[in-house]
């Protein structure tokens, strides 16, 4: 067992993890923060992204060992009040069907909204569907996720 | 803003999902919870000689390792397929037995033999390898153009040949003779790709058994929560359905993956009675790949004839259809009353004659995906009728119009009666919406860059709502295709409905309560819809096939006829009117020309205090109500896809795709877009790069996203949506479904387009690179050669 001291969500968590636990695992089972979902075993899928220290990660990737001391951010912790603006978006222009894919394709949209925003470049519609490379959706065709991420891009 | 029928109300159930409070089956935990772990065959084909269990079973917090024998002495019943279908010589088809723990034999990759249960996901998954299985390994088969070779090795003894059945429908001699009269004939080829579903919630499944009660509950991903207690009770004898309570809470994606009861849903049931703690499994995705249902796999030869005016005069059809290893729920359906009764198309054709053998092999079980055998006779129809135009030098659109039927009702030579349609108008809008007329100047400008620009089109129609129950009856269905619906008004006025249907992205949630706030003029934040609880809901028979448009909200609308009879009664007794005058209006119930009304919380209220109803009648404000449909519906459209080849690499770039669709009613508009654009997605997926694949020894090469090419947000295109309304006559709102046209209309299209900028019709899904480079060298080497 590893000791780990982290931040979720602005709350600090202690805990003791067995060396093997993934990150994803952590959240869901030890913290119940079940809207990190599990897509694939490969890391293809990007259900799991979470924010650590600000940056979009694929939540399967990383051991909760190797969180210790940083700052995570779920989907239940993007806003402290009301929805952010890509929660919103999404809802606005039909982002989601099944819902299962969604937690991971707003962490990534916040990420890339941040990334380009930081590098002072344009976040294109052809910018946007290269960088869901690593997000998988079968319900929408992808045509209202990209429309969503305009739209926050606009307004976060 | 209105948030009735035809208004882009956005989802009410958006909420819980883009704030990560979506409740799904994995995120259920249950009291005392184990985890279990199945021992999978690694073979295609093997006979099981013997099973260890003892290293296993002693392994740190493991609580049981079961197999098949204890499976079956227990009385639990083997896995059926619930669609008859009688072969042409009269006989029946041959089902081989589906156990969901194999005993004697192993059928495919992925075959379940022994299931661990224990304390820890990690425990059971170490346990499970250490359960040593004595296979003793057989020859075996895997491409559906192979199962019924002499040479094949038989998989299960009562379907001699690896035959399940050898069926045919329409005329053969007519159809013979309106062909070889023929001015001109077209023969094609093709394989209709094998697809793996992959919605991205993983299948799930989280049973407890009371002791004390004898009573199970069983949350699990699925699209049809009664028709899993059914079966599980009738046909597998886990428990009777009074002892069974099915839970199909938020589900991520179904595409008729999740229709179906598999073994390890019966086998937690099972496992939980045995151990008497609750059981969960949860699929990885590699798991996904080796046990969900896969779609299509089909090998086809077809030929059309057409008269000199281009008309056509017959069209014969012979499918060979891979059903696994084992027979599906409703695989025996697909490639029969799905897709050979849809051979028609949008086209007047007198005569056709389909031969569809179903043949078994050691691969995942097929049934029914996204659009269910429609795509499959979609493709043929219309890579056809494209593949004869350019041989007869005509305009495709063109040879399409010419053919297409006009007038309504018609009746097909293969059972379907279409209703309504407007084919002609549906190809109108595309090619208005696609710009065909400047298609030459952008293929031009394509050809200045070195690209071979290509335009393809598909015209589909297909049959949602299989119904009526009676017809499908006489047709093999082991189930009637109804629906049921409640609406109970609560003393507050609130209104639940109570659903058959089940939502799994569909949005039902905003689109059912769309239709109550219309008809009762009532705000859309007091109507909630609750589904997916046998429990909660007395019966429904779920969601796939595009039916809970069609099918479900009829049955909501007929509850609702019968709640509005009572609540003009009580409305007109106690404002003292006429029940005929009442109006509703503003939450209210008004008689129109007066200040006269009262509101539907003071209906409630009145209907649930009885303490001043008309005479005679009951308190309460509660209605139920079953549907069945009185025919099918027939969605119809025209697709048009225009793409550009890189000749030196073979790689497709899609361009443009626009999608005309007739659905009759748009209850919700942009959920209906939503459908479009998904099922395109998927479309476009099977005919650019997905495949499932085996080698020859039935080893599933294709197991995960590394392998099994998912289409990107990259591979992508925006898509262009056109609506064009003639309202079904044959339902009370005049929907006909759109859940699955995009699936079925767009392969085709993309197809189309890309023979079209390379010139040859030599091409098959998947078109990768690599095999449209190929087409394109073998096209040029042939060419060299005249």
């Amino acid at each position: 067992m590893t000791p780990i001291i982290l931040k979720v969500n602005g709350k600090e968590v202690a805990r003791d993890v067995p060396g093997e636990t993934l990150l994803s695992d952590f959240l869901r089972e030890t913290l119940r923060l079940t809207g990190t979902h599990i897509g694939c075993d490969t890391s293809q899928c990007g259900a799991c992204v979470v924010h650590v220290d600000g940056k979009a990660v694929k939540a399967c990737t990383m051991l909760a060992a190797e969180a210790d001391g940083t700052e995570v951010t779920t989907i239940e912790g993007v806003s402290n009040s009301g929805l952010h603006p890509m929660q919103q978006a999404f809802n606005d222009n039909h982002g989601l069907q099944c819902g299962f894919c969604t937690p991971g394709m707003i962490m990534s949209g916040i990420d890339m909204v941040n990334r380009y925003r930081a590098a002072g470049e344009e976040l294109t519609e052809a910018a946007i569907r290269n960088e869901l490379e690593g997000n998988i959706c079968r319900c929408t065709g992808y045509h209202n996720i990209v429309r969503s991420i305009q739209q926050a891009a606009g307004e976060m | 803003m209105s948030t009735g029928i035809g208004a882009r109300v956005k989802r009410k159930e958006d909420r819980r999902f883009i704030t990560g409070k979506g409740k799904y089956t994995d995120d259920v935990r249950a009291e005392n919870q184990a985890y279990a772990a199945f021992v999978r065959s690694p073979h295609a084909h093997a006979l099981v000689k013997g099973i260890d269990k003892s290293e296993a079973s002693g392994m740190p917090g493991i609580i049981a390792v079961l197999d098949g024998a204890e499976l079956a002495g227990d009385g639990i019943g083997n896995l059926i397929c619930g669609w008859a279908i009688t072969s042409k010589d009269g006989s029946p088809m041959n089902m081989g037995a589906w156990s969901a723990l194999a005993t004697e034999k192993v059928r495919y990759v992925g075959d379940a033999v022994a299931v661990v249960i224990g304390e820890s996901d990690e425990a059971v998954r170490t346990a499970a390898e250490a359960v040593a299985v004595d296979y003793e390994i057989l020859p075996a088969v895997a491409a559906t153009g192979s199962a019924l070779n002499s040479a094949a090795p038989q998989i299960h003894e009562n379907a001699p040949g690896n035959l399940i059945y050898d069926w045919e429908i329409g005329d053969q001699a007519a159809t013979d003779a309106g062909i070889s009269g023929a001015d001109h004939v077209t023969s094609i080829e093709l394989a209709n790709n094998r697809l793996a579903p992959n919605p991205m919630e993983p299948r799930s499944a989280v049973a407890t058994f009371d002791e004390a009660e004898d009573h199970y509950t069983l949350y699990t991903t699925s699209q049809n929560p009664h028709v899993a207690r059914l079966v599980l009770s009738a046909f597998y004898q886990v428990a009777p359905e009074h002892k069974l309570r099915v839970i199909a809470p938020d589900v991520g994606g179904g595409f008729g993956s999740k229709i179906y009861i598999y073994p390890e849903e019966i086998v937690c049931l099972w496992a939980s009675m045995k151990t008497n703690r609750s059981v969960k499994w949860t699929s990885t995705r590699t798991e996904a790949f080796m046990t969900d249902a896969h779609g299509r796999d089909h090998i086809t030869t077809a030929q059309m004839g057409f008269d000199s005016d281009g008309r056509i005069t017959g069209f014969k059809v012979d499918t060979i259809a891979n059903f696994g290893a084992y027979m599906s729920l409703f695989s025996s359906a697909v490639p029969t009353y799905l897709y050979a009764t849809l051979l028609s198309g949008q086209y007047d054709i007198a005569n056709i004659h389909c031969n569809v053998r179903a043949v078994y092999t050691n691969t995942v079980p097929v049934d029914a995906y996204r659009g269910a055998g429609r795509p499959e006779a979609c493709y043929l129809i219309e890579r056809m009728i494209e593949k004869a135009a350019r041989e007869m030098g005509m305009d495709p659109a063109e040879l399409r119009r010419r053919n297409f039927i006009g007038e309504f009702p018609h009746q097909t030579p293969v059972i379907m009666a279409y209703d309504c349609g407007d084919f002609a108008g549906n190809m109108d809008k595309a090619q208005a919406a696609a710009d065909v007329a400047g298609f030459a100047a952008r293929k031009a400008e394509a050809a200045a860059r070195g690209r071979l620009r290509g335009l393809g089109y598909s015209s589909y129609i297909e049959a949602c709502g299989i119904a009526p129950s009676a017809a499908v009856g006489s047709l093999g269905a082991g189930v009637g295709l109804w629906e049921s619906a409640e609406v109970r008004v609560n003393p507050v006025g609130t209104i639940e409905i109570l659903t058959g249907s089940h939502s799994h992205g569909q949005g039902h949630e905003t689109t059912f309560a769309q239709i109550v706030a219309e008809r009762f003029s009532v705000p859309i934040e007091s109507v909630s819809i609750v589904h997916g609880d046998t429990d909660k809901v007395q019966f429904g028979m779920g969601t796939y096939g595009s039916r809970s448009g069609a099918v479900g909200m009829s049955a909501i609308v007929k509850a609702m006829d019968k709640v509005e009879v009572k609540v003009r009664k009580i409305a007109a007794h106690k404002l003292d009117a006429n029940e005929e005058e009442l109006v509703f209006e503003d939450s209210q119930v008004k008689v129109p020309g007066t200040n006269k009304g009262m509101g539907w919380h003071e209906v409630g209220l009145a209907a649930y205090t009885a303490h001043d109803l008309p005479e005679g009648m009951e308190p309460g404000l509660k209605e139920g109500a079953f549907y069945d449909p009185v025919n099918f519906t027939f969605p119809a459209g025209t697709y048009i896809a225009e793409v550009e080849v890189d000749p030196e690499t073979g790689a497709v770039e899609l361009c443009r795709f626009v999608a005309a669709d007739d659905f009759g009613t748009l209850i919700n508009p942009m959920i209906v877009e939503g459908q479009v654009h998904g099922g395109v997605a998927q479309g476009v997926g099977q005919a650019l790069m997905e495949q499932v694949v085996y080698d020859d020894d039935g080893q599933l090469l294709t197991a995960s996203y590394m392998d099994y090419a998912m289409p990107r947000a990259d591979d992508l295109v925006s898509y262009q949506i056109e609506h064009n309304v003639t309202a079904c006559p044959n339902n009370p709102l005049g929907i006909k479904g759109c859940g699955e046209a995009g699936a079925i209309g767009s392969p085709p299209a993309i197809i189309n387009a890309i023979t079209d900028a390379i010139g040859t019709e030599d091409l098959e899904m998947p078109a990768t690179p690599a095999a449209v480079w190929s087409a394109i060298q073998a096209n040029s080497s042939a060419i060299a050669a005249e």
